[in-house]
């Protein structure tokens, strides 16, 4: 069901201890900084996070991993100039890290967005990140079987929400917001702007609102 | 044994702009290319408009413009080195898996990435030292190395120590498996596959001298 929520706060209170979180952004472009607040301010821990990078400088998933609260990291480049709070805590050993690469971080939650159980592909064959998963030689390489990433709950950003829960992004901001919508059980996204129903071009829509639950617009 | 010396093209080893116009001036017009972080970025700065080349970046674009400057910075326009960057007429954006597709579905022409080791049948190595502090961080440096068509590296031959970076195998941690076919280093220029590691041009050393600082038997290309 599609809900649209006054506060941030509100949008993310219904997010448990344990959970699996997708966090939209490709460095800061489409991270979803005051959903990420929000989720701060809530409480929750004991988390497992998907996002492409363990969070930079001194805001949004790099708080939340500073203040302990990330059990778990899923993403495919932890390590920048500024990951100093995801650094510290990975030498501490007091964060779990599940190195994907990049592809296969991002068709792995399509992959779960879709229905599919696993797919076979040639991206990490021979390499460490590839130890211990089934191998199968077809169309005449060696591929790896990888399997789907679920989550209960995304937090995106979106540039336009319409009545409906259609979304459309900005630039590369995009990123992995559609495929995270998919695939969490409970997508709850920040928008810039929210338009009537019938305001979005129904041919440029990315997002249809069947992905959605929660809209909060931020200023 | 005398190896073929007139395959040495310059006098001196090159610099990386000049590497960086070697590589743009052997990319086919028409290519949609993904150029890795860091030295490969520079051929950005040498491919000529008439060679209509179409740039991807893995955080999902095709049609990237140069580095942003000024008023053009925009926080949700930037390359995967984070970098804001500017979009041409033309541009396109899209979700990241579908970006992936592009490598991954083999539609990317060529990609140019860096590397610590390359080894003489085209193994890469260039995601992680393999050393026991380092924090591994992979990227889409697995996807490039395995989907696009052409997987040319650059690199500089020798590391600070003076060992040579070309090698029979990697010994740090595989990117992928048979999958460099060039190699633009300052010293030469090396076409790897196979059936081994041919040397087409040299620079500031003649083949057999060059044949010296690399533990990998070379021949003319």
């Amino acid at each position: 069901m599609l809900n649209f929520i006054d506060t941030v706060g509100e949008a993310v209170a219904g997010i448990q201890d344990g959970s699996t979180v997708m966090i939209g952004g490709f460095g800061n472009a489409g991270q979803p900084f005051e959903l990420i607040d929000a989720l701060m301010d809530c409480g929750a821990t004991d988390l497992t996070v998907v996002n492409n990078n363990a969070g930079q400088g001194d805001q949004g998933l790099a708080l939340l991993i500073k203040e302990g609260r990330v059990k778990k990291m899923i993403c495919s480049f932890p390590r920048q100039s500024d990951s100093w709070h995801f650094d510290a805590k990975f030498r501490a050993g007091e964060i779990e890290l599940e190195l994907v690469p990049q592809g296969n971080l991002a068709e792995r939650i399509r992959a779960a967005g879709a229905g599919i159980g696993g797919f076979f592909t040639p991206t990490g064959y021979g390499t460490t990140l590839a130890e211990g998963k089934e191998t199968r030689f077809l169309d005449g390489k060696w591929q790896v079987f990888e399997t789907p990433i679920h989550a209960d709950v995304a937090l995106i950003k979106a540039l336009k929400a319409d009545g409906k829960g259609n979304l459309v992004y900005r630039k590369t901001a995009r990123n992995f917001g559609p495929i995270m919508a998919a695939a969490a059980k409970h997508t709850i996204v920040q928008v810039s702007e929210l338009v009537p129903t019938g305001g979005l071009d129904p041919e440029v829509i990315v997002t249809p609102g069947i992905y959605v639950n929660n809209i909060v617009k931020v200023a | 044994m005398s190896l073929e010396t007139s395959i040495q093209t310059s006098d001196k080893p090159l610099g990386r702009d000049d590497l960086a116009r070697l590589v743009a001036r052997d990319i086919t017009p028409g290519s949609f290319v993904n150029l890795g972080i860091g030295q490969p970025t520079l051929v950005s700065n040498y491919l000529e408009p008439e060679q209509n080349i179409t740039l991807h970046t893995e955080n999902g674009m095709l049609g990237m413009g140069p580095e942003a400057t000024g008023d053009q910075i925009d926080g949700d326009l930037i390359n995967a080195g984070k970098i804001p960057v500017t979009e041409l007429p033309g541009a396109s954006y899209f979700h990241h898996a579908d970006s992936f597709a592009i490598m991954r579905g083999g539609h990317l022409d060529i990609c140019v990435l860096g590397a610590f080791q390359v080894s003489a049948t085209g193994d890469l190595a260039n995601w992680h030292t393999g050393a026991p502090d380092a924090i591994p961080a992979v990227g889409g440096a697995m996807d490039l190395a395995t989907g696009a068509k052409d997987v040319f590296v650059m690199m500089t031959l020798l590391t600070r120590e003076g060992v040579s970076k070309l090698v029979e195998t990697c010994s740090y941690p595989l990117t992928g498996i048979g999958c460099v076919t060039r190699v633009y280093t300052d010293k030469a220029v090396f076409l790897t596959g196979p059936d081994g590691v041919r040397v087409r041009e040299t620079f500031g050393c003649t083949l057999e001298e060059l044949q010296a600082l690399v533990p990998v038997p070379l021949k003319a290309a």
